[in-house]
């Protein structure tokens, strides 16, 4: 069995190299100006290598749930890397209709930046706890997140719309709201890095911090910039914390998890600065050029449709099919509960999208911007809620 | 009552007030409303009157415009995201521990932000009166707009006339001119239509192709699913509908089911758990491992239904008749007559019974000088022994904790029992008091003579059993269903239509879709191979185009 794991493991190095390949080869379709016929092929050929990463990210999924014996969508290394997988289908089935290869280009670092970041978590196979134990469970976290990774096409057309149609002459609202996106995807890098860097050199420091009455202790995997309130340190040799985190931070892991976020975000800046240094230049602007032959109405129009798309199947998974869960499970359908809540956010959020829509005036560089927000309640529900907010009671 | 009227001045037809495309020949009737001629039209429910847009004058129509505009639909909407967020922020209180006071809470564990949040109604957001009227208007918003955009939608669609005005032609977004067109062309065009599922509408010669016009409907039967799912959310308030209670049974217990005029009992004959341990399969022993405490398995309760066939005379005793017997397990509740039993809570080792020694304090083999066991479902109050001793039994805490001193029991339920004994050796009238506790001995005056010391126990699990009847249930899944089939109905279907006019000329096409004009053009190309007839073109775009080179 034990092999089993290692073997789907590899599949799932391999899928993450594949896609390194075909984003490299979607890259040489945009540069490519010869003939129409070349084009074609290289497009093929780009599409093709990301299908085979596909079925091979497909078979690190199948040999893991027989080795688990429950599908892998259980802790959050494995939802996210199943996120990243489903985004590259929403991405196939888009392409197919769209045939767009920027959209490529586009999506599948996105891609590799969740794989990459779902690995820093804990990556064994862990056992179901019994409110887990129902089919509800699987097809639940599927629709959702194949809805989701839908619904982030949207957001990744409308960041390409973004990027091609806002002037980049003069410094404006947009332009600033533009870098922000992309140096968010900076932090993400920079987390995925500083967190695999230390684990690879084996760092840890114990802290032990009054919660609550008890005495509590606490293992940063990195370095501590910020330490827990009264915490004291216990390995002496390491560096010691610059700042105590404030006292109203609550939770056992928090200032932890602040931490974390701080190096992530510093790291990120550093990284884009070094980039905006290189390109001298805003790193939209420079993208830009690269975009002019993309057809901006084409581009709004994925962006909505990919929303038309997503927005019935994540309605069937986000809510409909947890409702019919969580009534198996804790025998009420609704309990408002902060993960259920900011489902209903998000739908609320992509019924205001479509309803907008109705209206000529909400086409092009707005609806973009509702896409990037949609995409950014979905990356909070993912990661904020489950990191910070349901911390703060147990589930179940 | 008097309506105001346009007459179409190309075929005569009579229009409601409001209209801005002829619903018989299509004709532009905005030279009344004044709109630019050469923007394309808008075909927002093929230009027939819509109420809200037409009449404002009594507070009816007001009303009736305030719930139909989108506009104000958006707001509502955003609202109830806005305020679901703001639920979130810290947790509701329904997730606070339950035996703390819920204001102080909020303010000794959140601060200041914590009390004003509270003071605020916040912490019971989702169940405040704002909340629920905010979701209401919602619910208002989409009845009156659907029958306000809905009913003209159907007219329109029902009585399409082929035959269209070139001033609706000329005013699409897709357009196509061409000189030739003849018999063997047409035939082409028919095939290439049918072969692309379109219908095929014919007046004079004059065609027009449609296709997925049912997804028009599309956002009418999702309101409608909307519409029935809020409903089914009121129906919880009707006494009949809705059961929700819980309750404890311990093992070998058979106890009244709450909520069900005493009709039903349960027996607990066996509550199970089972932890994940150290054979567990290969892959799981690194996740354990680094778990700190045990991972859950297993919950289940053996259990067995009874229905009480008595007369329900007052001081009868009930008549139980076994209906059911199965097991409870997470994920999997027990179903009887309407009613669901989930697997919901658990006690594991609750006290049953405890056994106790008395001994002289001083003696060191604490040699007995009375044994006695105390069942803690019904304590016996006095114990007397043939060698003169008696003892009392003052006070029972059955969860037992120390509130400044003074014994307290935070529930009814034996998890921590602690007694007062009164202590009455022969012929003795004046009592030793004694305490005991599980580890505790307490001599309250310090010169005991007696002491009371456990020497056993037993223990049992009890189970937390959650009761459901919830009719509302089918309602809901019904909306729910409805909701899917539209929103599915709606965005993976389009309306497409093509009008085809032959002129003296040749032949003018114009296309409409009412979404994914990309696709749509692609399909109009195909439709055309095989005959002279010129490419599609895309007003919106060559007008864009023009703009930017003047
Ligand atoms: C959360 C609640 C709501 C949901 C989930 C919802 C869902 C939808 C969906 C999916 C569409 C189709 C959009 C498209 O085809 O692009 C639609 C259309 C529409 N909705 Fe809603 N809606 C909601 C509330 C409202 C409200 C409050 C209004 C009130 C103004 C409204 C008015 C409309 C109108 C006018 C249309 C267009 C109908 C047509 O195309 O003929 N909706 N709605």
């Amino acid at each position: 069995m034990g092999d089993l794991v290692s073997l789907s493991s590899t599949f799932l190095y391999v899928a993450f190299f594949i896609y390194l390949i075909a984003t490299v080869l979607f890259a040489a379709t945009i540069r490519d100006k010869k003939s129409k016929k070349n084009n074609d092929f290289a497009s093929k050929l780009a599409v093709g290598t990301t299908i085979v990463g596909f079925v091979s990210q497909l078979l690190y999924f199948i040999t893991r749930w027989i080795a688990a014996g429950h599908a892998p969508v259980s802790n959050l290394f494995e939802f996210v890397t199943f996120f990243g997988m489903m985004l590259v289908f929403a991405f196939l089935l888009l392409y197919f209709i769209y045939r767009v290869n920027l959209l490529g280009l586009f999506t599948l670092p996105i891609a590799l930046l969740l794989i990459a970041y779902a690995s820093v978590f804990p990556r064994e196979v862990t056992p179901l706890v019994p409110s887990l134990k129902s089919h509800w469970l699987y097809i639940h976290v599927t629709t959702v997140s194949l809805g989701e990774a839908i619904l982030a096409i949207s957001f990744i057309a409308g960041l390409i719309y973004l990027i091609r149609q806002v002037d980049q002459t003069t410094s404006s609202k947009s332009t600033k709201w533009l870098e922000i996106v992309i140096y968010t995807l900076f932090a993400t890098i920079g987390f995925v890095l500083v967190s695999s860097v230390y684990a690879g050199m084996g760092y840890s420091s114990t802290f032990e911090f009054p919660f609550k009455g008890d005495t509590r202790s606490v293992e940063y995997e990195i370095p501590p910039l910020i330490g827990p309130n009264e915490g004291v340190m216990l390995d002496q040799e390491r560096m010691s914390p610059l700042v105590e985190a404030p006292s109203f931070l609550q939770g056992v892991d928090a200032a932890k998890k602040l931490n974390t976020l701080i190096w992530s975000m510093l790291l990120g800046f550093v990284l884009y600065l070094i980039v905006r240094l290189i390109l001298r230049k805003r790193i939209a602007a420079s993208i830009q050029p690269f975009l002019k032959r993309a057809n901006p109405e084409l581009i709004d129009e994925i962006c909505y449709r990919a929303v038309a798309i997503g927005f019935p199947v994540f309605t069937l998974g986000g809510l409909i099919f947890a409702a019919i869960w969580a009534q198996e499970a804790w025998d009420r359908y609704w309990g408002w509960d902060p993960k259920e809540v900011w489902a209903l956010i998000t739908f609320f959020f992509y019924a205001v999208f479509l309803h907008l829509r109705l209206s000529r005036g909400w086409h092009g560089e707005k609806s973009a911007w509702l896409a990037v927000i949609g995409f950014a309640i979905i990356m909070f529900n993912l990661i904020v809620v489950n990191l910070v907010i349901a911390g703060l009671h147990s589930y179940a | 009552m008097f309506m105001k009227t346009i007459t179409c001045n190309a075929c005569g037809h009579i229009n409601k007030e409001g209209t801005m495309i002829c619903g018989s020949c299509g004709k532009p009737l905005d030279s009344i409303s004044g709109e630019d001629k050469n923007t394309l039209l808008n075909m927002r429910y093929d230009g027939t009157a819509v109420r809200s847009k037409t009449r404002n004058r009594s507070i009816i129509d007001k009303i009736w415009n305030f719930f139909s505009s989108i506009k104000i639909g958006v707001t509502l909407i955003v609202l109830a995201l806005i305020s679901s967020a703001v639920g979130t922020i810290l947790p509701q209180e329904m997730y606070i521990p339950q035996n703390v006071d819920a204001f102080t809470h909020y303010r000794d564990e959140y601060g200041l932000f914590g009390q004003i949040y509270y003071q605020l109604g916040f912490h019971n957001l989702y169940s405040s009166w704002w909340y629920m009227i905010l979701i209401a208007l919602i619910g208002i918003s989409i009845f009156i707009v659907s029958i306000d955009r809905g009913v003209p939608l159907y007219k329109a669609l029902t009585n399409q006339n082929p035959k269209r005005h070139t001033g609706f032609l000329k005013r699409q977004k897709l357009y196509s001119e061409s000189e030739t067109y003849d018999e063997d062309e047409k035939e082409q065009l028919l095939f290439n239509l049918k072969k692309h599922r379109y219908n095929i509408f014919e007046k004079d010669g004059h065609l027009l192709a449609e296709k997925g016009r049912f997804a028009r409907w599309g956002p009418y039967v999702n309101h409608l699913g909307l519409i029935i799912f809020l409903l089914g959310t009121l129906f919880r308030f009707v006494p009949f509908m809705y059961v929700d209670d819980f309750v404890w049974v311990r093992e070998g217990e058979t106890v009244v089911i709450p909520s069900t005029s005493q009709e039903y009992y349960v027996e607990n004959k066996k509550f199970i758990i089972e932890n994940y341990g150290e054979d567990e399969a290969e892959v799981f022993a690194e996740a354990i491992q680094n778990q700190e405490g045990p991972i859950a398995k297993h919950f289940e309760t053996q259990a067995v239904i009874y229905k009480d066939q008595s007369t329900n005379i007052v001081g009868e005793e009930p008549d139980l008749n076994q209906i059911k017997e199965g097991s409870i397990i997470v994920n999997k509740p027990l179903k009887f007559d309407g009613f669901s039993l989930y697997q919901s809570s658990y006690q594991t080792n609750e006290f049953k019974s405890m056994s106790f020694k008395l001994h002289e304090t001083s003696d060191e083999n604490e040699d007995a000088i009375a044994e006695f066991k105390i069942d803690l479902d019904n304590p016996e109050n006095n114990f007397t022994f043939d060698n003169g001793y008696r003892i009392e039994l003052d006070q029972f805490y059955p969860d037992y904790y120390l509130d400044e001193g003074q014994p307290k029991s935070q529930s009814n339920y034996p998890r921590n029992p602690g007694f007062v004994f009164f202590v009455y050796p022969p012929n003795e009238e004046e009592p030793e008091v004694s305490f005991a506790a599980i580890g505790k001995n307490i001599d309250p005056t310090n010169d005991n003579d007696y002491k009371i010391g456990l020497t056993d126990f037993e223990v049992r699990n009890a189970s937390g059993l959650s009761l459901k009847k919830d009719y509302t249930l089918p309602i809901l899944g019904l909306g729910a269903f409805i909701f899917m089939i539209g929103v599915i109905q709606g965005m993976y279907w389009q309306h497409r239509r093509i009008w085809f006019h032959p002129t003296s000329k040749g032949i003018i096409v114009a296309g409409h879709t009412n979404k994914n004009w990309f696709g749509f053009k692609n399909e109009v190309d195909k439709i055309f191979t095989g005959t002279s007839l010129q490419a599609i073109k895309d007003l919106e775009e060559d007008s864009k185009e023009d703009r930017s080179q003047s």
